[in-house]
Formats: C-alpha cells, sequence, structure tokens
C-alpha cells in the first residue's frame, strides 16, 4: 500500500508525466465544471424555495459559501506542496503552489465581495469589522504577500522556497478563520453545514449548495492543472521531451 | 553558546556606536502618537477610548521601522556565511537576533508607555493593562518580524515587501492586545487577552526562529 502511494508520488512529481496525463483530466474537470455550475445556478438562482427572512437575497450562498471554503482549502494546498517543496525538492510541487496562489486569491476576493453585497440588504452595511470578515481579509493580504514574494526573487528555487516558508507561516490564519465565528460571538452566523450533524437547511436549497460547493472545488483543480501545464511549457521548454510532445 | 554570546556582544556594541538605528524609530513612534491628538481631537474623552490603539498601530510601525537592517549587513559582509560555516544551529542566531531587535525596539516602547498613557489620557485602570500588553506582545512582534526579515534580506528595496509580508501576521496580536488596554480603560478583566498573547510569545518562541533559520539558509543559495 505504502509503496504505491510512493509510486504514485514519484510519478506525480514527473513533469512530462503530469504534462501527457493532464490532458486528459482537464477534459474531465472542465466537462464537471460546467455542468456542476449550470445545474447548481440554475437550481440555486431559480428553482430553490425562496428564503422566509432574507427573500431571494440569500440566494448569494450559492456562490458566497464555496468560494469561502475554496479560498480557505486552496491556501492549505498552497501551504502543502510549499512544504512538500521544502521537504523533497521536487520542482513539480513549487510549480503546483505557484499556480494555486492567483486562484486562491481569486476566490477570497470573489468571498469578500459577495459577502459585501450580501451584508448590504441583509446587515444594512457592505463591511463590518467581524471576526470572520477581518480575518478573511487577512487572508487575502497573506496571498498578496506570498505572490509578491515569488515575484520579487528572481532566482526560481530561492523564491519557491521563500514563498512556502511565508505561506506555512502565514497557516495559522485558517483555524482562526474557521474558528472565528465560534471564539467571539460576532455578527457572522456560525456554519450551516457541517459534517458531524444533520443539515439545518431544507433539502431544496441544500442540495444546490452542496452542488455549486463541489463544482467550486472541481474548478479550484481544472484551474491548478491548467496553471500547472503552463508553469511546466514555460520551464521546461528547452527539454527535448516537450518539443516531441508538441510536435503531433 | 559562545558565539550566541559574541554576536550578542558584537550586535549590542553595534547598536550602540551607531544610537540613530534604533532611536530614530522611536522618535517617530513618539511622532506618530503626537499626530492624533492633532489630526482627529484633542478631547480627553475621545483619546483615552482610543489610546490604546493608537499606541499598538504606532509599535507596529515602529517595530517595522528597524526590522529592515535585522540581517541586511550581516548577510551583506559575510556574517551570516562565517555563522553557517561555523557548525552552530541558525535558531540560535535568530534567537539572538530577535531578543536583540525587542531590546532596542520593543523594550524602550514599554519602558515608554506610562508616558504615552499620560499624554493621551488613558484612564489609571488601563495603565498597567497597557504596560503588561506591550511587555508580552512586542516580543512576538520582533520574532515574526525576524521572519520576514530573513526572507527579504537579500532582495534590494525589500523593506516595504517586508512590511507587506508581515503586517497581516501582526494582526492577532494587535487585536488582543488592543483589545486588553481597550477592556481595562473600562474597568473590565482583561486577563484572557494577556493570557492569549502569553500564548502567542510561547508558540512564537518556540516556532518562528525555525522558520526564520530555513530563510536564512536561503540567501547562502542567492
Amino acid at each position: 500500500m505504502w509503496q504505491q502511494v510512493v509510486q504514485f508520488y514519484n510519478r506525480f512529481a514527473s513533469p512530462k508525466w503530469f504534462y501527457q496525463q493532464s490532458s486528459v483530466w482537464v477534459t474531465w474537470l472542465s466537462a464537471v465544471a460546467i455542468t456542476g455550475a449550470l445545474t447548481g445556478l440554475v437550481w440555486g438562482l431559480l428553482f430553490a424555495p425562496a428564503d422566509y427572512q432574507q427573500g431571494n437575497s440569500f440566494r448569494i450562498i450559492y456562490i458566497h459559501v464555496p468560494a469561502a471554503l475554496v479560498a480557505q482549502s486552496a491556501y492549505i494546498m498552497m501551504a502543502v506542496s510549499g512544504a512538500a517543496y521544502l521537504i523533497w525538492q521536487r520542482k513539480m510541487a513549487a510549480w503546483i503552489a505557484r499556480a494555486i496562489a492567483p486562484v486562491g486569491t481569486a476566490f477570497c476576493l470573489i468571498a469578500l465581495v459577495t459577502g459585501a453585497i450580501w451584508g448590504k440588504p441583509t446587515w444594512g452595511t457592505w463591511w463590518m469589522w467581524d471576526a470572520r470578515l477581518t480575518s478573511m481579509l487577512v487572508l487575502l493580504f497573506l496571498y498578496f504577500g506570498v505572490m509578491a514574494l515569488q515575484q520579487a526573487i528572481e532566482s526560481s528555487d530561492v523564491g519557491y522556497r521563500a514563498g512556502a516558508i511565508l505561506s506555512l507561516v502565514g497557516l495559522v490564519n485558517i483555524p482562526i478563520i474557521k474558528y472565528s465565528v465560534e471564539w467571539w460571538n460576532t455578527l457572522h452566523q456560525p456554519a450551516t453545514l457541517k459534517l458531524t450533524e444533520k443539515p439545518s437547511m431544507h433539502p431544496d436549497m441544500l442540495w444546490p449548495l452542496l452542488i455549486m460547493i463541489g463544482t467550486a472545488y472541481v474548478f479550484l483543480l481544472l484551474m491548478i492543472v491548467l496553471r500547472t501545464r503552463n508553469e511546466i511549457l514555460w520551464h521546461e521548454r528547452k527539454r527535448q521531451w516537450l518539443s516531441k510532445v508538441l510536435e503531433f | 553558546m559562545k558565539l550566541m554570546l559574541a554576536t550578542l556582544r558584537r550586535d549590542a556594541v553595534l547598536a550602540a556606536r551607531n544610537p540613530g538605528e534604533w532611536l530614530n524609530p522611536l522618535a517617530f513612534f513618539l511622532m506618530v502618537i503626537v499626530l492624533f491628538p492633532l489630526a482627529v481631537a484633542p478631547e480627553p474623552d475621545f483619546l483615552s477610548r482610543i489610546a490604546g490603539g493608537v499606541v499598538w498601530v504606532a509599535a507596529l510601525l515602529a517595530t517595522l521601522l528597524s526590522l529592515d537592517m535585522l540581517y541586511r549587513a550581516d548577510v551583506e559582509d559575510g556574517s551570516l556565511e562565517l555563522w553557517h560555516a561555523s557548525g552552530e544551529p541558525l535558531y540560535a542566531l535568530a534567537l539572538v537576533k530577535a531578543l536583540l531587535h525587542w531590546c532596542i525596539s520593543g523594550l524602550p516602547l514599554t519602558l515608554l508607555s506610562p508616558l504615552l498613557a499620560v499624554m493621551l489620557h488613558l484612564p489609571d485602570s488601563a495603565y498597567l493593562a497597557l504596560f503588561l500588553s506591550l511587555a508580552l506582545g512586542t516580543p512576538v512582534l520582533s520574532l515574526l518580524g525576524g521572519v520576514g526579515a530573513a526572507l527579504t534580506a537579500g532582495i534590494g528595496g525589500g523593506s516595504l515587501l517586508l512590511a507587506l509580508l508581515i503586517l497581516p501576521l501582526y494582526v492577532p496580536v494587535l487585536i488582543f492586545a488592543a483589545g486588553a488596554v481597550y477592556q481595562a480603560s473600562l474597568g473590565l478583566p482583561y486577563t484572557g487577552e494577556l493570557a492569549m498573547l502569553g500564548a502567542m510569545l510561547s508558540l512564537a518562541l518556540a516556532l518562528t526562529p525555525w522558520a526564520s533559520s530555513a530563510a536564512l539558509k536561503l540567501n547562502g543559495l542567492r
């Protein structure tokens, strides 16, 4: 079992293998992402019942919640790939970490903006200095910092390592975001969805949300694969295997 | 151990011979504090409410000013490589540097805090909270800042980048420290906030030198 894991990791860390296999993944991931987004959005925005208190404005959760979840997961993925690079020094790990950073930043921005749009009719204000909002904003700044550091250092190896160290140090913010609404009794409501409990939402509202969350993760994977393929194209541009692959 | 003491002594002598390096951030800190009553409002009631936050924001900025030079000279003149070659762990160097940085930035700020409390009309009940929050919080700033300084030491014009990297990490310290002062000024208990600051200090003391030493090793590869 363990040997298979190691074997898979070693294959995964080979740019050639990844580049050749991932063209199929791109097709599948985009197919799933497009179907999921169409189903989830049409169901959530048109057919799910309106909330008895918030009316139609609650429908923004179909974008907001998936984006916020993915923004945090993407940060963890970036830090873990960074750690993998620091430990095993496989270039693929660093390229994946680099590929994740802008995607995670975009999701973080989407979560903050949709939250503000939802907050205006519901809380009566665009922005509150609430624990969860503030820690999401800090997450955005952490993403900015990692990207700025990666860009500031010219030697790519040192840049990758510096970015990995910084993203690992910033990892302390993730549990703070997750538990902020439970530790501090603030404006943002606690999580409605919990793995351990029966959901308190009506199934007609819940299903589109679950579909959208799944879709957001598939989309994140798709973006990572596409951007990693770009990194491979750039960094391996002088390698023979790549010119052979590209000739066909 | 011997090398740690020698470095500490050398850096202390360097700091004593170049007082501008650490006095300028202190003067900056005082001036920022003076700007608030002038720019916002000089009423004692109002000042006493914002005093904790103002002192803490100024402390963050002053810490950032003196962080940039923490490792820069050592990277440029090769002392870092000698330390690396000596076989002593870089973990120890990171600890010594953070300690020294705290002695020339956080410690004077902490000692100045009663004066600032008077200037900003802080209620008597909050003097001790301000002093204790600075005493527990500023070492965390130095330790976390050490990681940023180590990451940016070899980059030209890295000081702005350093601020960008480090300020988000300072946010939890700022929230709890300013919270403690605010609670105390209302006469409420503030031991919970101080305990959180103490927890952050222990965590930073254990983990940040490790991250700094990983970052310092990168300078040899550059």
